[in-house]
């Protein structure tokens, strides 16, 4: 009866592994299909407005950018806070079970709260408003990676840090820190690679524009927003557009996990 | 001769605990030689270890009662520890107070950086300096040999023996008067245990030493005094011979030769 039971369950596993499988199959194969055949130097060297993606990429990856220059120190002090400093408090649970909620917003919710906070009372959509929506995404995940990381720390080190003599900042910066950095940076890459992808919090944030623009005081242009407009223009090149940039991003996520994984699982040498 | 340092009647009571972990507790720690503390686990010789460097403190709450006196440069007066009170001046006893921990703990840095770490945040920041500094420890600790080709190596890729041995090194570079040993074989094998002791037994030359060992025949090899140490009271303390020939209470004899502990 047991081993009846035992089959089955692994029939059902099974089955439900492949269904899972087969879509992200169909998903890949699909994005690679539809986005390898719109895929020129065009693409890369021409910006919207011509029929290239060029300026949107760029944008993309500086607002994402931007939110990380950010986000890496104010993540990393409250997350060394909470380790380090912050003891068993209400305070430090509090920030603690709040950059949990954070991390499961939707991040339309985010993208909307900036819109009312931002967009309505400056008038218009800017590059800054986008980077604050990515900011407030983004800085959760590396809070609670540095936590984490920090927590696998040996305690033992920090008193033998304290033993010779060192102060409890310079245990915490140059030892604690520095044997969590792997860590740490992987908290980083994965929280990168969440908000470069993320179309939400930036429709109206940034919006996106079809000119090349480093400005981010205006309008800026997005990858993720422009795909959304693309799809559904009714122009069939400008939706070959929108595939191919969405097979770049795919690609550019991919590439950005692995990056973080590897880097995850290289130390010492 | 002036002890090094003077334990005398320490009550010590852990953060939120009913009751105090060491109750009145009195050792001296002779200089230049080398004291054991023996007993049973829980029986509080780490924490009474713990307090001599104030260690403790890394944590909030705990509550010292008593005095731990350590014997001022003059050679002739003391300076009751528990009544530092500045971060600076925890740092300076920390430096003066060497320990070496059970767990080997190297730190995520290079051979080299691992004993100069230290060095520089005590004021040595000159290179030659430092490099002498380096290797006459490491040759000190017996590790010369083995690390003068990879200095510039991850202190992790040593073995476990190796890293404790560094730990050693980092520990005297910066020329402590006293060193604190917390059960610094137990996690060794036989050949890096009797590597160390053998260095303990050269160490005393120039340093005072405190050592809590689970291993009795490990007290009986290398140390000069003995505490007996049992629910948290310091039940006996003489030469180490008389502790394990003739010691003078029963609890003592009982724990020696093995009827419990």
């Amino acid at each position: 009866m047991r081993l009846i039971l035992n089959r089955i369950f692994l029939i059902f596993s099974t089955f439900a592994a492949l269904v899972g499988l087969f879509f992200l199959g169909w998903i890949l194969f699909t994005l690679c299909v539809k986005g390898l055949s719109g895929l020129s130097l065009d693409v890369f060297t021409k910006d919207l407005i011509n029929g290239g993606l060029r300026n949107v990429i760029v944008g993309q990856m500086m607002m994402s950018g931007v939110a990380t220059m950010i986000g890496i120190p104010v993540g990393i002090l409250a997350g060394i806070y909470l380790q380090e400093y912050g003891g068993n408090s209400k305070t430090t649970e509090f920030i603690r079970d709040l950059s949990d909620v954070m991390m499961s917003a939707p991040s339309i919710v985010v993208g909307t709260f900036v819109y009312a906070i931002v967009v309505v009372p400056t008038g218009h959509t800017t590059g800054w408003a986008g980077v604050l929506a990515l900011f407030i995404l983004m800085v959760p995940i590396i809070v609670r990676t540095t936590d984490d990381m920090l927590k696998l720390v040996p305690i033992e080190l920090r008193e033998a840090g304290i033993a010779i003599g060192a102060s409890k900042y310079h245990v915490t910066m140059n030892i604690v820190v520095r044997y969590a950095k792997a860590g740490i940076l992987t908290g980083i890459l994965l929280a990168f690679a969440r908000v470069v992808g993320e179309t939400a919090p930036l429709i109206y944030t940034s919006g996106s524009s079809e000119f090349w623009s480093t400005d981010l005081t205006d309008t800026f242009p997005s990858l993720t927003v422009s795909i959304y407009n693309l799809a559904t223009m009714p122009d069939d090149n400008l939706v070959q557009l929108g595939w191919t940039g969405a097979f770049l991003l795919t690609a550019m996520v991919l590439l950005i996990n692995l990056l973080g994984r590897y880097s995850g699982k290289k130390k010492r040498s | 001769m002036k002890n090094m340092m003077e334990v005398k009647g320490l009550t010590f009571t852990y953060s939120g605990a009913n009751e105090a972990s060491l109750v009145d507790v009195t050792l001296p720690v002779e200089k230049n030689k080398v004291t054991a503390l023996i007993g049973p686990s829980g029986c509080g010789k780490s924490t009474l270890l713990r307090g001599m460097n104030r260690i403790h403190d890394l944590y909030p709450g705990h509550t010292y009662k008593g005095v731990i006196n350590l014997l001022n440069a003059d050679g002739a007066s003391y300076t009751n520890i528990l009544d530092i009170k500045k971060e600076a001046d925890l740092i300076r006893l920390r430096q003066r107070v060497g320990m070496i921990f059970q767990k080997p703990t190297p730190f995520p840095m290079t051979i080299f950086e691992n004993i100069a770490y230290g060095l520089r945040l005590s004021g040595i920041k000159n290179k030659s300096d430092l490099k002498d500094i380096v290797e006459q420890s490491l040759r000190d600790a017996a590790l010369w040999n083995e690390a003068k080709d990879r200095l510039d190596h991850d202190a992790r890729g040593l073995s476990g023996g190796q890293q404790q041995r560094l730990c050693i090194a980092r520990a005297i570079a910066l020329k402590p008067e006293v060193i604190l040993f917390d059960e610094p074989t137990s996690a060794l094998d036989p050949i890096s245990t009797l590597a160390i002791e053998e260095m303990i037994s050269v160490l005393r030359e120039k340093y005072s030493i405190c050592i809590v060992t689970h291993n009795m025949q490990q007290a009986a090899r290398i140390s000069d005094f003995t505490g007996f140490m049992y629910l948290g009271e310091m039940i006996e303390y003489d030469q180490t011979d008389t502790i394990f020939m003739k010691p003078s209470k029963k609890q003592t004899e009982d724990y020696i030769s093995g009827r419990f502990g």
